[in-house]
């Protein structure tokens, strides 16, 4: 795939291998063997959604003032400084030359936001987006959003995200880049006292996907709920991580990740709690279920709690397994065809994930989004 | 015999499970009107019969033939037999955790409709049938908020199969051992349910261990099948001999 005169990123030598315990399931040579452009000019905005709120774009990793409104809590693009441990953030760190960063000062609810990545190019490009979210004390805030493209590309979005004391946000996202791209997020959330993140993550596209979560809880009675709903055919790997630190006590967390995986399409769930010595009273919960469509799906789940404090309550499910033919039966005998009866059962398996998604404009976007995908299977 | 195409015409039925004969040339027909009940020991082939005749997977059919309205319905799907008026209700009716009863009702009443060439009923049509259904069965009013099945004692799924069969108006009711766990008053619930569809072209069979169910849906004929054929048929009063005497010897007769 590599063209003559396109550069190979020195930072690309530092993409994790599967030695690395946390890319054990999911391997990025098919990424490492592909050179990517850094410097893509601004594509075709193509078909954006609307919601009908203040809406962020991106084309090709950079903003779009033509096709964004303007909100009053948008910052400046600031270079990111040395970035920790983990390796794709840091390549991140390296490469990044946009991303939003929005600052709601306290106790300003700021309504909703929807932020749009769409790419489209002539070739291989990647992009390394840093976007920033502060939510000061009790302050609010909707975001949605919403990753496409077309072709191959590869998205390497880092998000940090501050709530302070009793701040809220709810996130939801919608992966959707095309088939042919890899898209590699990194979220990391700082949760204070009485603060709450609430998230949803739908992942349709992507070649190869990873929505890779590190959620800190610092301040007691903090809560944090991550779901995820991976609905995979082909030969598409998704990869859903979470770590979840409870450094403070009273929090609550909770996870539920389900997975649909049809033909030779793979899901990875590895989700980790723990609990630090000063985190009594925590109280956490994961359940992680996949249904095979197909022989040829695999489903790798590693759940891990790891535990300090000695009064708390955690506990962590996982499911594999496929269609009951029990239930078809019973949907058919009632005049429901097979295929509606199908469909049926395995919308009925993603409810729990969807939960968190309170706001209706986006359930009707992933509600679209979720149907379009039997229309097409 | 007068020949009417509107009725269930079970001719020479055999089918296996596995290497395993369960029905062995079943001969039987219900005519339009008519609620013919089935009784018989257990392992007789009683649930197979219903099986075979709503079309579930597992089931080999190995000779004889089928006909209803004139179709043979063994070469049609399950869905295709309930759209041509054949309602089974299950002797263990099946859990759908996040399907609200409602939306499943509804989708089957629609699919049903659809494939008869009728217009679909909008939500809120529906509702109005589905709630002066709930209102005369003497369900509770949540019964169509909640998930299909899940939670719902043995009466109330049982109660649910009923409530589907009124708003699915089929002309065949196969019910399989629907009084089994049953107590007097879900029984009654249930059996007003069926004889509020009787008349007309609407019959039904009951499939039953046990006599208490016919004193509350009253047959035309009952038959006794044992070892997987009809090896008695007669009147109501057939099943008032099988209570005081049992089974024992049948399968001789």
């Amino acid at each position: 795939m590599a063209m003559p005169g396109w550069r190979l990123p020195e930072t690309m030598t530092a993409l994790p291998t599967r030695k690395l315990e946390a890319f054990r399931y999911t391997d990025l040579r098919a990424l490492a063997a592909i050179s990517f452009a850094t410097n893509m000019a601004t594509g075709q905005a193509g078909d954006l959604p609307a919601l009908g709120i203040p809406r962020l774009v991106f084309l090709n990793g950079r903003f779009s003032a033509a096709h964004s409104d303007t909100i009053p809590f948008t910052r400046d693009f600031t270079p990111v400084a040395d970035d920790g441990a983990l390796p794709l953030a840091q390549i991140n760190a390296g490469e990044a030359q946009d991303g939003i960063t929005l600052d709601i000062s306290e106790g300003v609810d700021a309504g909703a936001v929807l932020l749009v990545s769409h790419a489209a190019g002539t070739g291989p490009f990647a992009f390394h987006p840093r976007h920033r979210i502060t939510l000061g004390a009790g302050a609010r805030l909707v975001l949605v959003e919403v990753a496409q493209g077309d072709g191959v590309y590869w998205h390497n979005p880092v998000t940090d995200i501050v709530l302070h004391e009793g701040a809220k946000l709810a996130h939801y996202r919608l992966q959707d880049e095309s088939r042919e791209a890899f898209h590699l997020a990194t979220i990391r959330v700082n949760i204070a006292g009485l603060a709450a993140y609430e998230s949803f993550t739908a992942c349709l596209g992507a070649k190869l996907s990873r929505a890779e979560f590190h959620a800190r809880l610092h301040g007691a009675r903090a809560h944090a709920h991550i779901n995820a709903a991976q609905i995979l055919g082909t030969t598409q790997l998704g990869d859903f991580t979470t770590v979840i630190n409870h450094a403070a006590p009273d929090c609550a967390s909770r996870q539920t990740v389900k997975s649909v995986l049809s033909g030779a399409a793979r899901g990875v769930f590895q989700g980790r709690i723990e609990v630090d010595r000063v985190a009594q009273k925590t109280d956490g919960y994961q359940m992680t279920q996949a249904l095979l469509l197909s022989p040829g799906a695999e489903m790798d789940i590693k759940p891990e709690l790891q535990i300090f404090a000695d009064d708390v309550k955690c506990s962590h499910g996982a499911t594999i397994g496929a269609l009951d033919p029990e239930q078809i039966f019973y949907l058919r005998s009632r005049g429901i065809p097979e295929a509606q009866a199908r469909e049926m059962l395995i919308r009925a398996f993603l409810d729990e994930a969807l939960e968190p998604v309170s706001f209706a404009p986006a359930r009707e976007l992933f509600e679209a989004k979720i149907a379009a995908w039997w229309a097409g299977t | 015999m007068f020949l009417d195409t509107d009725m269930l015409e079970i001719k020479n039925l055999t089918a296996r499970i596995g290497d395993k004969e369960i029905l062995r040339g079943l001969d039987l027909t219900v005519p339009d009107g008519e609620i013919h009940a089935i009784m018989g020991p257990n392992g007789a082939g009683k649930s197979t019969l219903s099986y075979v005749l709503s079309g579930r997977e597992g089931y080999e059919v190995t000779g004889g033939a089928v006909i209803y309205n004139g179709q043979d319905i063994l070469a049609m799907a399950p869905e295709a037999r309930a759209a041509a008026g054949i309602f089974l209700a299950f002797q263990y009716p099946v859990e759908l955790p996040g399907v609200g009863n409602a939306n499943f009702i509804r989708t089957a009443v629609n699919a049903v409709r659809r494939a008869r060439g009728q217009d679909e009923l909008d939500a809120v049509a529906f509702l109005k049938l589905a709630r002066a259904a709930v209102a005369s069965l003497a369900m509770p009013d949540d019964m169509l908020k909640r998930n299909v099945n899940v939670g719902f004692s043995g009466g109330e799924k049982k109660r649910n199969e009923v409530l589907q069969m009124a708003l699915l108006r089929p002309s065949l009711a196969i019910l399989d051992e629907t009084d089994s766990g049953l107590d007097i008053d879900a029984l009654k619930i249930v059996a007003d349910g069926v004889n509020a569809l009787r008349g007309g072209t609407f019959s039904s069979l009951v499939i039953t261990h046990y006599q208490r169910l016919l004193d509350h849906i009253v047959p035309d004929y009952v038959h006794v099948l044992a070892a997987g054929r009809i090896v008695r048929s007669g009147g109501p009063e057939l099943a008032l001999e099988l209570e005081a005497h049992g089974y024992a010897g049948l399968e001789a007769a």
